[in-house]
């Protein structure tokens, strides 16, 4: 696959190295990668996107103790009061301050999306890896499991993975885990495909280089762009999947906080306290925002002829 | 085209025997006896016998299975736990709401991305394109849920013109039916909506910059003519296809819209039996789904074939 650099000239294709053993990094080797991240320092959505998830990061990390009150501290004197300066998001119907569990629950999705994703990215690349490498009978079952899981809306297969393993962090992180990984195996093969018949590999395989060497060394770094922005993205689907799994009472078990979780417990009383209703939501909104920002960006810099996020969503949908 | 038909459903067939076993397995990954579990602790010993009978869960599993398959092929997806009544009628009874949902949600996404799809690729750059673009990535960002919360919180809440909640049957009372869907397929529709004014944009830019295009605009015709007549035209075939693949992904995906608003459709009836532990009316509905997703996306290809043959040399 050729890429295009930012300022529109088409990057060279990897040289192949005569000792076949050079590593190359993503968008054209550490200059490629440089100039990518310059440029996304350029694009002003990206940015914000960036500035966000860095402080949800924070968040992530030290929700409990930037929470302003525990989350579960019921207070049933000050059930469902309106925003304010001693609870700016509000109470719930239990009294406990919104803010505080919005803030938690923050490590909650990044948590899920992180693990769930990284699942998909590691199943989904080795299968990639494996079919595009290999082709013949591997490619063919390896890539028609990869479509069976395909068949599926991927909310409704991981509902039905967790309505039989149990809900649960862990295995709403597995759940979406699979169904994210035949995107990452159908990128990983595309990639595979095109980069194994370049001269570099083949002087690889010529000078005796075992496959698992050609595939580490040669194979990965040249199609780590397509991974690394199908990663950003996905995590924002995934993100939106752990929500629709928690609003559905199949991701993290009360009494601990989750956006999802906590809009159905809102939905009740959504139209006497609007605060339940829209705080967890645009938490949820915010996040997938900035990974889609992020992920479009890095699309536009390491590599333009990929869905754009959209059409991914649609897709994987 | 015939090979390339034959070859689409050879390999649609593989995948639907794979979708088979995944749903099948699905109950074997129960932990401990599913009967049981579905059964809570109040149960008679003579339902109990019955329903493992039924569901055949002594038998070695891979007779388990060709018997599911067999089954399936004939229509028929077992036995509910809870009601007793046949998986196939109960998924059938539930299609005609969440099929007007779909409908209604991609008709009103069509009703947004169309004109703001084309205008955004004529007019490439402009104001109106750069608010496409913001539309598009707020659409593809927002939880639909938290969309239709707020659509409740503004129109049913604050407004009070709509319901909240609640289903009417179009074939009761088109007009109630009218009033109950228009806040879940709008909240549905603007994901769908966003999507499609991307889809749409890159479409029109891409046939743009096509030398007919060129020729119309060369012997003089003017702008709304060459848009109308020859970029529309050609735009819009893929369009077809998207639309009816968003439609059948619809189908199943709206679990949590159908929940949020009390939709009696597919999704609620998964939500359900997830919530019963009814297995088999899940594994019903599971199939059912990604069957007719199979079925939709596998036409869709046959026709896009027919309306553009180089996809046949593929």
């Amino acid at each position: 696959m050729s890429r295009r650099e930012p300022g529109g000239t088409p990057a060279r294709v990897q040289p192949a190295p005569d000792t076949g053993a050079e590593p190359v990094g993503p968008g054209g080797g550490d200059g490629g990668l440089r100039r990518a991240l310059a440029a996304l320092w350029r694009d002003p959505p990206a940015v914000a996107g960036t500035v966000v998830l860095l402080l949800l990061v924070v968040v992530g990390v030290a929700g409990s103790w930037l929470a302003p009150a525990g989350v579960n501290d019921v207070d049933v004197d000050r059930m469902l009061q309106p925003p304010s300066g001693e609870h700016p998001f509000g109470t719930d119907e239990l009294g406990r301050d919104v803010l505080s569990r919005v803030l938690v629950a923050a490590r909650v999705s990044l948590q899920v999306g992180l693990v769930s994703v990284g699942i998909a990215l590691a199943v989904g690349v080795t299968v990639g890896l494996l079919a595009g490498y290999y082709r013949g009978w591997a490619d063919a079952v390896l890539m028609r499991a990869m479509d069976v899981l395909f068949a599926f809306p991927v909310l409704l297969l991981a509902v039905a993975i967790v309505a039989v393993l149990g809900p649960g962090l862990l295995t709403a992180m597995v759940a979406i885990g699979v169904v994210y990984t035949p995107i990452f195996a159908r990128v990983t093969r595309a990639g595979v495909l095109s980069v194994r018949e370049q001269v570099f590999v083949r002087a690889a395989i010529s000078i005796g280089a075992s496959d698992l060497r050609i595939m580490r060394r040669h194979v990965l770094p040249n199609i780590a762009a397509p991974l690394i922005v199908q990663t950003s993205l996905s995590l924002a689907f995934a993100i939106l999947s752990e929500a629709a799994l928690s609003f559905l009472g199949l991701g993290v078990q009360p009494p601990a906080p989750a956006w999802g979780r906590m809009l159905y417990d809102g939905r009740g009383f959504v139209t006497d306290a609007w605060w339940l209703g829209f705080f967890p939501g645009a938490a949820i909104f915010l996040t997938v925002l900035a990974f889609n920002l992020v992920g479009d960006a890095l699309r536009d810099v390491l590599d333009p002829r990929q869905l754009t996020v959209s059409e991914a969503r649609r897709s994987t949908s | 085209m015939a090979r390339f038909v034959l070859r689409r459903l050879l390999q649609s067939a593989v995948v639907l025997l794979g979708v088979t076993l995944v749903v099948f397995l699905l109950l074997q990954l129960v932990p401990g006896d599913p009967v049981r579990v579905a059964l809570g602790t109040r149960f008679d010993q003579e339902t109990y016998d019955a329903l493992r009978e039924r569901s055949g869960l002594d038998r070695p599993l891979l007779a388990q299975y060709l018997s599911y398959v067999g089954h399936a092929l004939t229509g028929d997806l077992g036995v509910s736990f809870r009601s007793g009544q046949p998986v196939t009628t109960i998924v059938l009874e539930r299609l005609p709401a969440t099929l007007s949902l779909a409908v209604t949600a991609v008709l009103l996404a069509l009703l947004v991305a169309v004109p703001l799809g084309i205008v955004s690729a004529v007019r490439s750059g402009s104001l109106v394109d750069h608010a496409a673009r913001v539309f598009s990535q707020f659409g593809v960002s927002v939880p639909d849920f938290w969309m239709g919360i707020m659509a409740i919180l503004l129109f049913a809440g604050v407004l009070g013109w709509l319901p909240p909640s609640g289903y009417v049957a179009l074939t009761e009372d088109p007009a109630r039916w009218a009033s109950h869907v228009i806040l879940p397929a709008a909240a549905v529709g603007l994901v769908t909506a966003s999507i499609l004014t991307r889809f749409i944009r890159s479409s029109v830019l891409e046939v743009l910059a096509e030398d007919y295009v060129r020729t119309a605009e060369a012997k003089g015709l003017r702008g709304r003519v060459v848009v109308l007549r020859h970029v529309l035209r050609n735009a819009l075939i893929p369009v077809v296809t998207v639309v009816a693949v968003q439609v059948a992904s619809l189908i199943g995906g709206v679990i949590v819209i159908e929940v949020l608003f009390a939709w009696p459709g597919i999704g609620r009836l998964t939500y359900d039996a997830v919530q019963a532990r009814d297995y088999p009316v899940l594994q019903g509905a599971v199939l059912f789904v990604a069957s007719l997703f199979l079925l939709v996306n596998l036409l869709v290809d046959i026709l896009y074939a027919r309306l553009d043959p180089r996809i046949t040399l593929r």
